[in-house]
């Protein structure tokens, strides 16, 4: 695998990889760092990355210090999605337009990547996205398997994310939805009363990201002790350790090794 | 309150001026006079988080009027050690040996699901050779029996029936026994990589797998033979715990405590991976959804278990026909230099493997140096990879941002959030009763906290 894959060329061929469900990513929406053209949304920026081999400052002689990444999450997907896929963005779409709120203004974009199905969803509508998803007898996702988090710190504005993965075992599908909200304003309205089997696990996400779940009782941390300061998950978080030293030589922490760019 | 303590009490304001008791050595006749002489009924218990019934470090907070739990709610955390974060700062193939650490009691499923995860993010799913997934097929049913047996051995010895635990655990070890013999060590194996499995099963593994499941299926019986028939395990575990299909549907509850419920949700046949639609078993389920009935249905689970490692013993057999079958993806960019064996100072590298990268081939060293300390590349994006552990439905998220370590790995272990359901299975009940309903969830703290 060559090391200037970028997250284009990478997502491409993910695209391309003939798994049942998947398609093509479009071109358009995955030129890095540009505005996804279905849906006016930014692309979640994952990493810009500069240089090349893990060389920096003086010491890169080869010219390759000076390259500028920006690698880029798969972007929006158009239609057909593939499968079943089509069919229940098409009955959520039914039900959301019916119940005033829109599906245009509900869910932010589809993603078809690597034969998954994920529905961006605006952070607002989220409980009631949840609940015609779980309710609606075409959807019936009736099983959610938690929540968890993200941090993207490079993703202006919607540095954190929230993933949820539901399963309908009524009709054998998956899918996942995500919630992008900023750092400066990290509130998502709970699950808990759609689905009670988020409880511990936006308790997890608050520990380890700081996303406030709001509109539910006992947001406690449950990993961490009480009083216990920041969210470790979180990528300016360091991972901590001590150097170690071995036959005279000194290793540093995981985090402050030498990092291949 | 008098006693130095390493941290301060939580000051919650709401307490302030209400009697409390404390225990700090044998003054429990002190409290309990102390306790008549102010008329309380009203006690909480701190059950854990260092109680040899509690399956490791739970802690269980119960509040209890006379013999009966009013209130019961579940502490984690105890055992967290940041596994997912150090994750994000190892190599793809090196988080392999972090995540078998989680659920230190069913190792392989953690490794699989994570394998497969990666394997979906390179798109390399459908080129993992077919001898590697058997032997994955193999492992993980095996470790399915192993930890059903040490589930049914731990819960009888909280009960206090000693001879199911030494029964249980002397069958386990028929298999830790084959793990070691194929992995190298009996558990946090390590063994199974993005791409495949580190090396292919020993000659004579496959004899050596059908002679000790001979005896695990002795000692089953004989466990059997102890259990289903037992009174007082009877008395002790039917109609306990109890909770029904919309209880777990709505607490994301999967394994044996869903279909003890009656349906039969099993990822292997739901969601199917390494080729498991391919072999012949099925999805036991019971009625009563009580600690009985999932205990009744983990004994069936191993049968099952045994059915299809029996017909994955055949295929390795003819896939092992005339020898050199790859278990590795034919991709060298991906696939890890492991080209084990035993030498003077253990387990390393073959003297032949060195000797190519040392001697005869520049290339193949610095190819060898590449993969080993920086590792493959991943496109960037995100999956989702479930597989059916022995607890319940494990899930594994991965998100990748084109580099040589993962940007996120999330675990989603079964344990965890079935663990939700203790306040559920115990208020209302007997004291007595807690140590079985939190035996029959079966979970395992290092995989809830991770």
């Amino acid at each position: 695998m060559s090391d200037e894959r970028t997250g284009a060329e990478a997502a491409a061929k993910a695209g391309a990889t003939g798994e049942p469900g998947a398609q093509r990513t479009s071109e358009t929406a995955l030129e890095a760092g540009a505005q996804g053209a279905a849906t006016g949304r930014p692309l979640d920026v994952v990493e810009v990355r500069e240089g090349l081999f893990g060389v920096h400052g003086t010491g890169d002689t080869s010219g390759f210090g000076g390259l500028v990444q920006t690698v880029v999450l798969p972007g929006p997907s158009e239609r057909p999605y593939g499968g079943w896929f089509d069919e229940v963005v098409d009955v959520l779409a039914e039900l959301l337009d019916g119940s005033g709120t829109g599906f245009a203004a509900a869910v932010e974009s589809v993603v078809v990547d690597r034969g998954e199905l994920t529905l961006d969803v605006v952070a607002a509508h989220l409980p009631e996205v949840a609940r015609h998803l779980r309710d609606d007898q075409d959807l019936r996702f009736e099983l959610s398997l938690g929540v968890s988090g993200v941090h993207y710190p490079q993703d202006t504005d919607r540095e954190l994310h929230a993933v949820y993965h539901l399963v309908s075992v009524t009709h054998g599908r998956r899918l996942r939805l995500e919630v992008a909200v900023p750092d400066a304003d990290p509130r998502i309205p709970s699950t808990v009363d759609v689905y009670p089997a988020n409880d511990w696990h936006e308790r997890e996400t608050w520990d380890f990201f700081g996303i406030v779940f709001t509109g539910r009782t006992d947001l406690a941390r449950i990993e961490m002790p009480d009083d216990w300061p920041g969210h470790p998950q979180r990528k300016d978080y360091p991972l901590g350790g001590i150097p170690v030293e071995y036959k005279g030589a000194t290793v540093p922490p995981a985090d402050q090794r030498r990092q291949y760019s | 309150m008098s006693a130095p303590h390493a941290t301060g009490h939580v000051v919650d304001d709401e307490t302030i001026g209400l009697r409390t008791f404390e225990a700090t050595g044998g003054d429990w006749s002190d409290i309990a006079e102390e306790a008549a002489r102010l008329g309380e009924q009203r006690i909480v218990v701190n059950m854990g988080p260092q109680h040899p019934s509690t399956h490791g470090v739970l802690r269980l907070m119960l509040e209890i009027d006379g013999e009966t739990v009013t209130e019961a709610r579940a502490g984690i955390g105890y055992l967290h050690t940041g596994i997912e974060k150090n994750m994000e700062h190892r190599t793809w193939t090196q988080g392999v040996t972090f995540c078998t650490r989680m659920d230190y009691v069913a190792p392989l499923f953690q490794e699989a699901g994570y394998c497969l995860a990666v394997e979906k993010l390179l798109g390399i799913t459908d080129d993992v050779p077919e001898r590697a997934t058997q032997i994955r097929v193999l492992m993980m049913e095996l470790n399915r029996i192993a930890s059903h047996l040490v589930c049914l051995a731990t819960g009888g010895n909280e009960l206090g029936a000693t001879t199911i635990m030494t029964v249980g655990f002397t069958a386990r070890e028929e298999i830790l026994r084959v793990f070691e013999l194929i992995t190298g060590l009996r558990m946090n194996h390590a063994y199974i990589r993005p791409g495949g499995v580190a090396q292919d099963i020993p000659p004579g593994a496959l004899d050596s797998v059908r002679e000790a499941l001979v005896g695990v299926r002795r000692y089953l019986t004989q466990l059997e033979d102890l259990m289903l028939g037992q009174p007082i395990l009877k008395g002790r575990l039917q109609g306990v715990g109890v909770l029904d299909l919309a209880g777990c549907m709505a607490l994301g509850i999967t394994g044996p405590m869903l279909r003890s419920t009656g349906l039969p949700y099993d990822v292997r046949k739901a969601a199917p991976y390494c080729g498991y639609e391919t072999y012949e078993f099925d999805v036991p389920t019971a009625e009563g959804a009580d600690c009985w009935d999932r205990m009744v249905l983990r004994f069936e689970e191993c049968y099952q278990s045994m059915r299809i490692v029996d017909q994955v013993l055949d295929r390795l057999q003819a896939s092992g026909q005339g020898g050199g079958a790859p278990v590795m993806v034919a991709d060298r960019k991906i696939a890890w230099p492991a080209q084990l064996a035993i030498g003077s100072d253990g387990m390393g590298n073959s003297l032949d493997h060195i000797r190519e990268i040392m001697g005869t081939s520049m290339e193949a060293l610095i190819h060898h140096f590449k993969l080993v300390t920086e590792g493959f590349r991943v496109p960037a994006g995100q999956v989702w990879q479930t597989v059916e552990h022995p607890r319940g439905e494990l899930g594994v998220h991965l998100v990748s941002d084109g580099g040589t370590k993962p940007y996120r790995a999330h675990f989603r272990d079964p344990s965890f959030n079935n663990l939700q359901s203790v306040s559920v299975l115990c208020e209302g009940g007997q004291v007595a009763d807690v140590v079985c309903s939190v035996a029959s969830i079966d979970p395992v703290l290092g995989g809830v906290d991770r």
